[in-house]
């Protein structure tokens, strides 16, 4: 279990970006941290693996204060992947780049080899094994970058961003894959501006607005409530907006993905059509 | 400890009084600093040297930054008196010390209150660079521009560092751990990511100058000018006086440490 | 009667294969654009949406070497014969990172660094680059440095330093990633409304379709360095959503239900392609 009991943080440049945040993490766990540009997602996802200590306040890991343990012990439980895929790939293959973190850690070789090629195969990218990281595309370079952090198999995975400049198909690809790790018993915790992504997936919802948790709940509730999702400057999902115009015919207002409204509209819709037929 | 020492020769965009002196005339004024300071190595000419700029620090607004790039400076500071004291008396090491701070603080200031876009115009005024800007790169702006974007850069690289480094931990690298060979390999997955960020950041740059037009033709224009006030005036004829004082000086008597 | 809008771009049997690549990254595009357009250029990743706006305003061929086939006007000029600092005046380029395409410490600056490549008098530049600021809200920001700004704000500096150009193309390649949705509808109606005031034609590359939905008439699809579909938004979306939906473009969510509802056989009609539209029409049919 992460646990951070009233953490704050202030940059070196005076920059407050975190006050006061609680928050619990355990296995089983699926959360979407989502809040404007700058309201301080980077800086609460680089707590969890100690990169950085809170100003004031803890953050344990496991029970384990983070002030006191080194990154390298956290990040073999905690696994932050980097927005960037391009801030980390470095090796000549990719499969040396997935190699990286395990051998860092100590795994004997055999291991090592194991755990890359079932982590290549897990994510698609076998026939890559032996390619240059940077001759593949930016989606592509994306999944190393995922299987980098992966193969050391951590218990809680944190993804910055992950959707960016992704297309459609890209997205529902990650989408299955995060929803397989966590029915697999890890915690995943993903940072977020893309409503629509979330609301597809339907995590708990955390609000960050300006370094505060502002609200958290499940993803119907918090992304139809409309004073919340503006102060983190988001945008409803299509579909709560659209059932926000429908409340008066008797549905509710707080749906948020294409399936639950699908169910609650052919319900509603062939009510209307018998009425029609009746009439007639 | 690096990056901080940047941060106290980093650009701010305020407008004070020392922000809006044209970027020659402060260079002169750095050069009035250093000309007393490299010759004469006596302690009162030193302090008197770095108590004159105090006040521009606090004009400037960049008296806080300049202490923290001090800071970073007492390490070498330390060892420059320490090497003297071998080498000379203890007065001298505290004069050269002392200079070292002088001469700290005056590019410190210089840097921290001239925008590189001003020192870019005033590049581009000097005959001599255009020419060679032109022999060399094939138009007058290149090297005045290079140095600009260059300058433009730093602060975006240092947080791509940051954030590279930042990246390597969380994969269970330790910069620190292991001898010294394995110290220095340590930075190989640091330094490759940042190598390959910065020059996919200048591709980048290189488009989008392209498509606004970049170089243009012969005749670029400038939306902004250099132009010397008065106070510029002033200024340059103090620091003109001072060379000159110190160089007489500096021939007709000799100055001791003390 | 109304006169007919002028072609301003005209792409025939236009492709293009990097120095290197193994393959063409866009062939036989046929495209003819008209001025005050706003179109909405979409596809998977790979498909040649950035090598297509590349042609647009010549970085290729003048930028990227390779092989170039068929012909592009742009403006009735030839892009194969015209170097890109005068296709910049025509075309203007805004990138996806925001970061990289800001030269000068302050915005003013940056936004004065197009027109002063064009060797303009520093009083047309000066009246450019303050009705560029105008326009598009950046005056309070003059005389900060670019990454003193946040994203949306960076976004808005970077049109602003395009339209000062005075170009009558704007090509925005997927300028909202990097920012929140609420930032990025802002700059989405701020492309838009310069398209009204001032007359501009607008291509936008867009993964999103919900945020540009709303200003978009026209869709134009990419598959694997090729055009697959092009015509009216909404008429694309009503009729080739099964095409739309194989090739992973991310429809608006209201056109995705919609299209559920009516293979039950419970709606009726053409595919809404925003919220307003099918709240109205779904209100309707419960009305009844
Ligand atoms: N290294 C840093 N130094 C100073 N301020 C920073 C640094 N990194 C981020 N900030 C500031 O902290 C706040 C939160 O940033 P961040 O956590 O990156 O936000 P988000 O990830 O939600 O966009 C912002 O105001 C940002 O400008
Ligand atoms: N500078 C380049 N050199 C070589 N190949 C490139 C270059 N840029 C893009 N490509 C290739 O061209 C194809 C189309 O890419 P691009 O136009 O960037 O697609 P999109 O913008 O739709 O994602 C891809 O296969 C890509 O790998
Ligand atoms: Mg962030
Ligand atoms: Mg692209």
């Amino acid at each position: 279990m992460i646990t951070l009991e009233k953490v704050s943080f202030t940059y070196r440049s005076g920059q407050r970006a975190l006050q006061e945040i609680d928050l619990n993490l355990e296995g089983g766990d699926f959360i979407a941290i989502m809040g404007e540009n700058g309201a301080g997602k980077t800086t609460l996802a680089k707590h969890l693996n100690g990169l950085l200590k809170p100003s004031q306040g803890r953050v344990l890991v496991d029970g384990e204060d983070t002030r006191k343990v080194s990154v390298a012990r956290l990040s073999r439980k905690v696994g932050l992947v980097f927005q960037n895929p391009d801030h980390l790939l470095f090796s000549e293959t990719v499969k040396d780049e997935v190699a990286f973190g395990l051998k860092n850690f100590g795994f004997a070789p055999e291991v090592v080899h194991n755990q890359v090629m079932r982590t290549l195969e897990a994510l698609g990218l076998s026939e890559y094994a032996e390619t240059s990281p940077f001759l593949l595309s930016g989606g592509e370079r994306k999944r190393v970058a995922l299987a980098a952090i992966l193969a050391t198999e951590p218990d809680y995975l944190i993804l910055d961003e992950p959707t960016i400049g992704q297309d459609y198909q890209q997205k529902e690809r990650l989408r299955n894959f995060i929803l397989q790790l966590y029915s697999q018993g890890k915690a995943v915790v993903m940072i977020t501006h893309d409503v629509e992504f979330v609301a597809e997936s339907n995590p708990k919802v955390i609000l960050l607005s300006q370094g505060r948790i502002v609200a958290q709940g499940p993803a119907d509730s918090v992304l139809s409530k409309d004073e919340l999702v503006k102060k983190a400057s988001l945008v409803r999902p299509q579909m709560s907006r659209l059932f926000g115009e429908l409340t008066k015919y008797g549905l509710p207002s707080d749906v948020v993905d294409v399936h639950r409204a699908r169910i609650l509209l052919e319900e509603k819709l062939s009510e209307a059509k018998v009425r029609v037929a009746q009439n007639s | 400890m690096s990056l901080r020492t940047l941060e106290g020769f980093k650009f701010s965009t305020l407008k004070t009084p020392v922000h809006l002196l044209d970027p020659r005339t402060k260079f002169l004024l750095v050069i009035a600093v250093l000309v007393p300071a490299l010759l004469f190595a006596n302690i009162y000419v030193m302090i008197a040297l770095l108590l004159s700029q105090v006040p521009l620090l606090f004009v400037g607004k960049v008296a806080r930054r300049w202490a923290l790039s001090l800071r970073a400076g007492v390490f070498l500071s330390a060892l420059i008196f320490v090497v003297n004291l071998f080498t000379g008396s203890y007065l001298s090491a505290i004069a050269l010390t002392l200079r070292f701070l002088v001469l700290l603080t005056s590019f410190s200031l210089f840097f921290m209150t001239t925008s590189p876009d001003d020192l870019g115009l005033a590049l581009d005024r000097i005959g001599a660079v255009r020419w060679l800007s032109r022999r060399w790169l094939g138009y007058p702006n290149a090297l005045s521009f290079t140095f600009t974007t260059a300058v433009r850069l730093v602060p975006t690289l240092a947080v791509d560092a940051q954030t590279v480094v930042d990246a390597q931990r969380s994969r269970g690298l330790e910069l620190d751990k292991g001898n010294l060979l394995k110290r220095v390999r340590n930075y190989i997955p640091i330094l490759i990511p940042l190598l390959l960020i910065a020059i996919r950041r200048s591709l980048e740059l290189a488009e989008a100058l392209e498509s606004r037009g970049f170089p243009g033709k012969e005749g670029r224009t400038s939306l902004f000018q250099l132009k010397l006030r008065p106070v510029d005036y002033s200024i340059i004829a103090v620091s003109l006086a001072i060379i000159g004082i110190s160089f007489w000086v500096y021939f007709h008597y000799k100055i001791p440490v003390l | 009667m109304a006169h007919a809008p002028r072609e301003i771009i005209l792409a025939k049997n236009l492709g293009f294969q990097y120095v290197g690549a193994r393959r063409a990254a866009i062939e036989g595009i046929d495209l003819s654009i008209r001025e005050n357009e706003f179109i909405l250029l979409t596809g998977p990743s790979g498909c040649g949406k950035t090598s297509l706006c590349r042609c647009l305003n010549g970085l290729i061929p003048n930028f990227y070497q390779g092989e170039w086939t068929g012909e592009l006007l742009v403006d009735g000029l030839s892009v194969t014969t015209q170097l890109t600092s005068e296709l910049s005046r025509r075309v203007g380029y805004v990138f996806q990172n925001p970061e990289n395409q800001l030269f000068a410490l302050t915005v003013e600056k940056d936004i004065a660094f197009g027109p002063e490549n064009l060797g303009l008098s520093r009083e047309e530049i000066r009246q450019r680059v303050d009705e560029a600021m105008n326009v598009t809200g950046t005056l309070p920001l003059k005389d900060l440095a670019p990454y003193e700004l946040s994203g949306g704000q960076q976004q808005r500096v970077a049109l602003a330093g395009v339209l000062a150009m005075k170009p009558s193309v704007i090509v925005l390649d997927e300028p909202t990633s990097f920012l929140d949705p609420r930032t990025a509808e802002e700059v989405m109606r701020a492309t838009d409304d310069l398209r009204r005031e001032l007359g501009l034609t607008i291509v936008v590359v867009e993964h999103r379709l919900d945020l540009v939905a709303r200003y978009a008439e026209r869709i134009v699809v990419m598959d694997a360095g090729k055009i697959v579909a092009d015509g009216d938004l909404e008429e694309t979306l009503d009729e080739k959503f099964d095409l739309l939906e194989g090739l992973g473009v991310g429809v608006p969510r209201v056109s995705l239900l919609w299209t559920m509802l009516r293979r039950d056989g419970l709606v009726s009609g053409k595919v809404p392609t925003h919220v307003e539209s099918a709240a109205s029409s779904l209100a309707g049919m419960m009305n009844q």
